[in-house]
């Protein structure tokens, strides 16, 4: 089982990899999509009834194609991705999140799933495709070339079930904070297109749908993971740690990370309230909050040495 | 950092009564602007001063990194320690930075509860004159009603929907005007206040807590009771003496212990005898994520070994038996640790020789491998044994200086006081073994006890700051996910069309949501539909 799953880890990251391939191809096919402009319309407007999406042209581009292509693609991962952690789980006799590797292959998991699930309800943001893909395909990647654990049973600090609520819930709120930074990122970009940037990143911003809804779809996913980490790391954490060490919080390097990232997520929901804060400067903080993140992903399991012992790489 | 001086002083001071009302509103939102960016500067300023504590070892989490860091480091690390960076959240410049930011809160919070409560008991505003500019808007909604009435109706319906409703009367007919959503205002504030609550409670409990660890050996003779001395090490809050401990002895009866093929422990688990008060010895078990729970303290298993037995036999045939823990340095339980005699080969008639006390030293492997590697194979006792190494002379245990009880005195060894008189490579001794040294003393092997690592502690605050926290993360939620909105109704009297009668009401609607809520329209439109339909 320890075996398939591995395998199927492999093509998960060629199937994230393939459809990376085809959105950017989409892109470089340059023609914005119909359905991508219809579907943007309707973005716009939000709330107006499914009907008013105009039929879709009898002849697809080119571009279209690709792009749906890359969407299936997505999807397909999505679904190998989905069956490499059930049978890392089962391998492992356990939910697969007992050290670093799983812990990633979660988060990521739950990250494509939001990023499938956004582009199902709303086709227009399949723009955003490489990005997301290629944020996969970077974190994939790396848990397996750095993270790799083989399978284990857990130390006995991590059998109890507030571990299950902790690490659950940081999974899947860190999972869409990472996600988050994609309509981040773009916006970004999206926005300085706009306002006439035309060097390199801002090209890319030429086909991409509405910085406003982008903005908002930035926002909405911040402001529904931000509960459930401050849940997570604030208070299912140090109820486990008190259980299990003695001290509800200690400083120990993973939990002086995931305070920061509270405290950085915090100061973007502030700045994104403040009308006299740009929302480019606000969605700025978001992404400082993202790179905290990935610090406390990788960074903080290979740099420093602390007492969660799941954070061991390899 | 201007801002970060300047702004709750000014935002406390109190200020002359100002006529012009217009100026007091800009003041006010002034205030109320430079405060929130002071909030975002002090908040990014705390993320970033709390990153230096994940990269310099903390004297709070680690001492022992500590002190390695200053081995390591012997020119940097001073300087370092000047400015902090070994007590990051213990260091003023922390503490400045998080006081600010409080201050800083309720500064911003107490006008807020204030305006909040006025908004509660306020009505709903007066219908805009043109409602057509509202983000959202409907008109030509007919009711059969007269004015009045249909006002009246349109109230009751959006009060049966929790809206906040006002019908009023105006010269052409009626307007409704209704808010909801209050509980957004409600949540942030709860919210904001929860963590004032918790970063107080965290403040209590430092002060009246503490913390100690305990080394606790299995066996009948080698328990503790709850007196400092008998802490291997302990840590009061300022507001702790001696005497507020709690009263308890303890003992521990069995400790066992599970393991995987890897290596990784799998289970621990610990018998004890507690009396609490001066009661009777009564049987505890607690486990790894389990702790024993005592009144005014809770006692955590945080690590585990094993501590051999050992019986000198001196030149004399006195007898002397030690307990031993060796501590634990690698997964595999490779157990480092010395056993010191001082007070053997003392002449029967009280002649002491300081030259003949005994020290041995070495290492204690669970499962020893069949290479004879000095590293243990698993941290089960599967095949017990134990390298020593042999000293005699002055242990140097009389010198006054607090010494290791983990490592013989170097110094002593240096200057030749204390001399190794086994060979080269260590003796090995397998339990029940007896090793004749060259006078003719012998050491035995016994076996072997186990050990079991206690974090002993005591958080007066806890319990609260569970719920203060709950507290906050419920507000919280009610602030991202509510929604302020206020919708208006203007209901007038229906002209006579043509072959209709007069009679009845048209009435035209409008709305507008206050924050960023996408899911207004559909809210909206399923208002004003019902309103239409008349039903509910
Ligand atoms: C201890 C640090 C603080 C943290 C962690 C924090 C956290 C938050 C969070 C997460 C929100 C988002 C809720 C939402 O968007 O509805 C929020 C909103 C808000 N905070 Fe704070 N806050 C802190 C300090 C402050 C301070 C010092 C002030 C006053 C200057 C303040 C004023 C506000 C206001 C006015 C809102 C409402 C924004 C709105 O939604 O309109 N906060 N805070």
């Amino acid at each position: 089982m320890a075996e398939l799953s591995n395998q199927l880890m492999a093509l998960t990251v060629l199937a994230y990899l393939a459809a990376m391939v085809c959105y950017a191809g989409e892109y470089a096919f340059g023609k914005r999509s119909h359905i991508g402009k219809a579907a943007n319309r309707q973005l716009v407007g939000a709330g107006a009834p499914l009907e008013e999406i105009p039929e879709p042209p009898a002849k697809r581009s080119k571009g279209d194609l690709i792009g749906l292509i890359a969407v299936g693609l997505n999807i397909l991962g999505l679904a190998l991705h989905l069956g490499t952690t059930v049978t890392r789980g089962i391998a492992a006799d356990r939910m697969p999140w007992g050290n670093m590797y799983e812990y990633i292959l979660s988060t990521a998991l739950i990250g494509s799933a939001v990023w499938v699930g956004v582009l199902i309800r709303k086709p227009a943001v399949r723009h955003l495709g490489l990005f997301a893909s290629l944020t996969l395909v970077v974190l994939l990647g790396a848990a397996a070339l750095v993270a790799y654990t083989p399978v284990g049973p857990l130390v006995p600090a991590l059998e109890s079930y507030w571990y299950v609520f902790h690490v659950s819930t940081i999974i899947i709120s860190s999972g869409i904070f990472l996600v988050g930074v994609v309509p981040a990122l773009t916006f970004l970009i999206k926005d300085g297109w706009d306002a006439g940037k035309r060097t390199f990143p801002f090209t890319l911003g030429r086909h991409i749908g509405d910085a406003g809804v982008l903005e908002r779809l930035t926002f909405r996913l911040h402001a529904f993971a931000f509960p459930l980490f401050t849940f997570g790391a604030l208070i299912a954490g140090p109820l486990w740690a008190e259980a299990s060490w003695g001290r509800y919080w200690g400083w120990d390097p993973k939990e002086v990370w995931a305070f920061i990232s509270w405290i950085v997520y915090a100061a973007y929901l502030h700045a994104r309230a403040t009308p006299s804060v740009k929302r480019t400067t606000a969605t700025w903080i978001a992404i400082v909050g993202f790179v905290t993140m990935l610090m406390n992903l990788f960074g903080v399991n290979l740099f420093f040495e602390g007492l969660h012992s799941y954070a061991n790489a390899g | 950092m201007t801002v970060v001086e300047d702004r709750p002083a000014t935002a406390e001071a109190p200020r002359p009564k100002r006529p012009n009302r217009l100026w007091a509103l800009l003041r006010n939102s002034w205030r109320q602007l430079t405060s929130m960016r002071t909030a975002l500067v002090l908040l990014f300023l705390l993320a970033v001063a709390a990153v230096p504590g994940s990269i310099f070892p903390q004297r709070g989490v680690n001492r022992e990194r500590v002190a390695e860091y200053f081995t390591n480091n012997p020119k940097l690390a001073p300087a370092l320690d000047r400015f902090f960076a070994f007590d990051v959240y213990a260091s003023p410049w922390f503490a400045a930075i998080y006081l600010l930011l409080f201050t800083s809160l309720v500064g911003c919070v107490l006008p807020r509860v204030r305006e909040h409560a006025r908004a509660l008991t306020a009505v709903p505003p007066q219908a805009p004159k043109r409602m057509e500019r509202l983000p959202h808007h409907e008109s030509g909604i007919r009711r059969p009603e007269d004015p009045a009435a249909a006002a009246a109706e349109i109230a009751k319906t959006l009060r049966r929907n929790r809206w906040r409703t006002r019908a009023r009367e105006t010269p052409e007919g009626w307007t409704v005007s209704a808010e909801k959503g209050f509980l957004k205002e409600t949540g942030n504030l709860f919210f904001h206040i929860a963590m004032l609550g918790v970063l107080i409670g965290v403040g209590f409990g430092h002060w009246y807590g503490w913390h100690a660890n305990r080394l606790l050996v299995e066996g009948q003779d080698q328990g503790f009771c709850s007196a400092l001395p008998q802490f291997d090490e302990s840590v009061l809050g300022p507001r702790v003496e001696a005497g507020d401990l709690p009263v308890f002895c303890m003992r521990m009866t069995d400790f066992e212990s599970t393991f995987q093929t890897t290596g990784q422990p799998k289970s621990f688990e610990a018998s004890v005898d507690v009396s609490e008060e001066g009661g009777d010895y009564r049987q505890r078990r607690f486990t790894v994520n389990d702790p024993l729970r005592l009144d005014g303290a809770t006692i955590n298993l945080i690590g585990q070994g094993y501590a051999p037995v050992l019986r000198f036999t001196d030149r004399f045939g006195a007898q002397q038996t030690a307990t031993v823990p060796f501590l634990p340095t690698d997964l595999m339980m490779t157990s480092e640790g010395v056993v010191q005699f001082p007070d053997v080969n003392v002449d029967p008639n009280g002649e002491r020789d300081p030259k003949l006390q005994m020290g041995f030293e070495g290492v204690f492997l669970p499962t020893g491998g069949t290479d004879g590697s000095a590293l243990s194979q698993f941290p089960a006792e599967d095949n017990p044994v134990l390298y020593l190494s042999a000293y005699r002379g002055d242990l140097g245990l009389d010198s006054g200086k607090p010494g290791s009880v983990y490592a013989l005195n170097r110094e002593k060894i240096a200057d030749g006081d204390l001399q190794k008189i086994s060979g080269e490579r260590p003796y090995v001794l397998r339990p029940g073994e007896k090793w004749t040294l060259d006078d003719g003393t012998t050491l035995e092997f016994v076996g072997t006890q186990r050990f079991a690592t206690l974090s002993i502690r005591h958080d007066p605050t806890k319990v609260s700051l569970l719920i203060g926290s709950i507290v906050g993360l419920i507000g919280l939620m009610l602030s991202l996910y509510v929604h302020r909105r206020r919708v208006w109704f203007r209901v007038l009297p229906a002209l006579p069309a043509d072959g209709e009668p007069a009679g009845g009401s048209v009435i035209e609607s409008g709305g507008l949501p206050r924050t960023d809520y996408p899911g207004f329209g559909d809210e909206f439109a399923a208002l004003t539909r019902q309103i239409q339909e008349g039903k509910r």
